[in-house]
């Protein structure tokens, strides 16, 4: 009978595209934490003793914290002695161009769509590749190089410009921040570091791809993008995991400094491996914090996510708005399909005068799945004429997923102008028959709604990555009618 | 054109169509009247092809093909088309996206190139004239915050813009103003010509004063117990249907 479920039931046994495993030669540490843990990662990354402090101060509160448990996620227990925190690709040593790049790790990428041949790459698009624990190479470093502006691996950074690190790194999510800030700040190994002097405007898109492979292994990256005065600069990461019965865990931290005038546009296309379709088996579990501060008066940043993947998502991409006249902005779209969770949002906090914040947030419920936005603003006694405008959609496709929202509102100045609007809708068979009824088959019809409730997000995102997320999103979907 | 002998069809078991006979031949408009219940939209639902709705017997050509053997969207590809009685709404979706993707599924289907945006926008502004619609209505998303008679309007709109061979118009009449009722009924009459035809389901004869039918077909409990000409439709009118139970 169904015929629409059945369509849609055919799809969803497909697999997820970038389930596979590369074979190559890992040195990974044996699982567990402890302080000698932390000092190895130390030392094999030749940190300066001033980071390792950091590190023990950051694994001493970690130790005193507990795991967050407000949130709508379900899951057991994560043991942390049964992971391990670094783990990497066996010639390790600094690369000075890609032919020394292993190729196992370039046809990697290959396939992931992220060729690192430069002349081969999407046009203006530099990108850091991070698999597993480390960077493996950084692409169009010289070009960026000729404007002043740093790309590169956070290790490196660390090396080459350890005194904007020290200054930055921090600054924005302290290492006491939340549990899982702190457990990053101990044991992270890798991620991005971007710089971009005052008044330049990055000549092209920065982008970087993480890659989780190595089993039982978390992956705990930081990227710190700061951006002078008067500077611009566009980001986004991808993300993909191989197929595996196990949870891994992915604590990541990321921090925006923008001075005055500056921009960060910020963007994310996470689609880790979400676990078995069926079983719910394995999948990432994804406990992110993401924010950025407005320090400098005009400043702005911008965070677009588009989240398809993981097991779970905890994730609260936020600004704190600063500078007087700064711009926070949160564009969001989080789909979860079978057995996927997601607890997602974001915190605007307004503290300088005519700060303005915009919410646009697009959770998408299908098969058993289950999301959440929760989203925080907040406007200060110091900000004057702050305004917030707030719109969080859900849509839901099928009978046996949920969609929640809990927005937060707090204004301790009266001069503050507020909306919020919120809406809830669903995917029905009527909606598919009238589509159908005109001509436009089952799949289509869905894709065409759910692409239609997610333009607005989409439309944020730079060209070539939103027709990516289109794509993404119509595999991600696949299995939703019921 | 559409060939429906012995009908028996139903929802969730229950037997709602009870041996229909229908024969549409090109260029004609029929109507069918009865009361709630008596099995109009079941009609109008068995010939697009709705999910739910079970055939028990009987048989529905359509150009000499089997339309029960077809899914809705390749009955919609071949030219059938229902104005529906209460349009859904598409959150998000606009309506020139959604007409024109319409639009080029039906050409791909008739093998013809698709029609760029430009092209589109051109087709559907003339449309628009004859169903008095303002331009804005193209931006909004699909029947979102329409009023029930722009619902319709959009309807005739989407027909005018399809061209389908068979339209079958689900009470069409239904929520719609005097002057809204001109508009929808002019739209179709300026539509009608020798090789399109049409089913236009009904309560009332209001609709039907407007666009002249060629036949009227009172429908009780699952059968056509009656039909004629226009006259029948008045007669209904002033009379109701129990003087053609049995």
């Amino acid at each position: 009978m169904d015929k629409n479920k059945q369509i849609i039931d055919e799809i969803i046994d497909q697999e997820y595209e970038y389930g596979f495993t590369t074979d190559i030669e890992q040195e990974t540490i044996p699982p567990g934490l402890n302080e000698d843990v932390i000092r190895l990662i130390s030392s094999k990354k030749n940190e300066p003793k001033w980071l390792l402090e950091w590190r023990l101060k950051a694994y001493k509160q970690w130790l005193k914290m507990d795991e967050p448990d407000w949130s709508k996620l379900n899951y057991s227990e994560i043991n942390f002695q049964t992971i391990s925190y670094y783990s990497a690709p066996k010639p390790k040593e600094k690369l000075k161009s890609l032919d020394e790049v292993d190729p196992e790790l370039l046809e990697t990428y290959k396939k992931l769509g992220i060729p690192l041949e430069e002349q081969k790459m999407l046009a203006n698009v530099a990108v850091d590749a991070v698999f597993d624990s480390v960077s493996i190479t950084t692409t169009f470093k010289e070009e960026l190089e000729k404007h002043g502006v740093i790309f590169c691996s956070f290790s490196e950074a660390v090396k080459n410009y350890p005194k904007i690190v020290k200054k930055y790194l921090g600054s924005v999510v302290p290492t006491t921040d939340n549990y899982f800030a702190a457990l990053n700040s101990a044991v992270f190994s890798d991620g991005s570091f971007v710089y971009i002097p005052k008044n330049v405007r990055c000549p092209m898109e920065l982008s970087t791809y993480f890659r989780i492979n190595a089993a039982n292994t978390g992956q705990f990256e930081r990227t710190l993008i700061v951006a002078e005065e008067g500077s611009h600069v566009s980001y986004l990461e991808g993300c993909t995991a191989p197929m595996r019965d196990e949870n891994q865990l992915h604590a990541a931290v990321v921090e925006l400094i923008t001075h005055q005038n500056a921009e960060i546009k910020y963007s994310t296309v996470q689609n880790w491996y979400p676990g078995d379709p069926k079983t719910g088996k394995g999948g990432i579990y994804n406990f992110v914090t993401k924010r950025g501060t407005c320090l400098g008066d005009n400043s702005k940043i911008s965070w677009t996510q588009v989240e398809t993947g993981s097991a779970l998502t905890w994730k609260y991409p936020s600004c704190i708005l600063k500078g007087n006249n700064s711009v926070g902005e949160f564009y969001s779209v989080a789909l979860s399909n079978n057995f996927q969770q997601a607890d997602t949002g974001t915190k605007m906090i307004h503290l300088g005068k005519n700060t303005k914040s915009t919410i646009i947030s697009k959770g998408i419920s299908a098969g058993k799945g289950q999301n959440t936005y929760r989203g925080g603003v907040k406007i200060m006694k110091g900000a004057e004429n702050a305004r917030n405008y707030s719109q969080c959609d859900s849509i839901l496709i099928g009978n046996d997923c949920s969609a929640h929202t809990f927005p937060y509102i707090d204004v301790r100045n009266p001069s503050a102008q507020m909306e919020h609007e919120a809406s809830t809708s669903r995917i029905g068979e009527d909606q598919l028959f009238y589509c159908n009824q005109r001509g436009i088959s089952t799949e289509d019809a869905v894709y065409m709604i759910v692409n239609g409730f997610c333009k607005e997000v989409f439309n944020e995102l730079p060209m070539e990555f939103a027709v990516e997320a289109q794509k993404l999103m119509e595999v991600s979907l696949e299995g939703a009618v019921g | 054109m559409l060939e429906i002998k012995n009908l028996h069809a139903g929802v969730n078991g229950k037997e709602i169509l009870k041996g229909i006979n229908l024969s549409v031949k090109p260029g004609e408009l029929h109507a069918i009247m009865g009361r709630n219940g008596s099995g109009k939209s079941t009609l109008a639902n068995v010939i697009t092809g709705r999910d739910n709705h079970e055939v028990t017997s009987g048989s529905v050509t359509y150009n000499g093909a089997d339309l029960l053997d077809m899914t809705p969207e390749d009955r919609a590809l071949r030219g059938i088309f229902m104005s529906f009685q209460y349009p859904v709404v598409i959150p998000g979706v606009n309506n020139t996206y959604f007409l024109r993707a319409a639009l080029n599924s039906k050409l791909k289907h008739n093998g013809l190139k698709e029609i760029n945006v430009a092209d589109f926008m051109r087709l559907i502004r003339e449309k628009l004239k004859l169903v008095n619609m303002d331009e804005k209505y193209l931006s909004r998303a699909v029947n979102d915050g329409f009023s029930g008679g722009e619902k319709k309007r959009n309807e005739i709109l989407q027909m005018l813009t399809l061209e389908p061979e068979l339209s079958i118009l689900d009470e069409t009449d239904s929520g719609l103003d005097i002057d809204a009722l001109k508009i929808v009924a002019e739209g179709v009459n300026n539509f009608r010509n020798s090789s399109r035809s049409f089913v236009a389901i009904t309560h009332y004869q209001r609709l039907l004063d407007h666009m002249k039918p060629d036949f009227i077909h009172a429908l009780i409990d699952g059968k056509i117990v009656k039909s004629g000409g226009i006259n029948l439709a008045h007669k209904l009118e002033e009379k109701g249907y129990s003087w053609l139970e049995a």
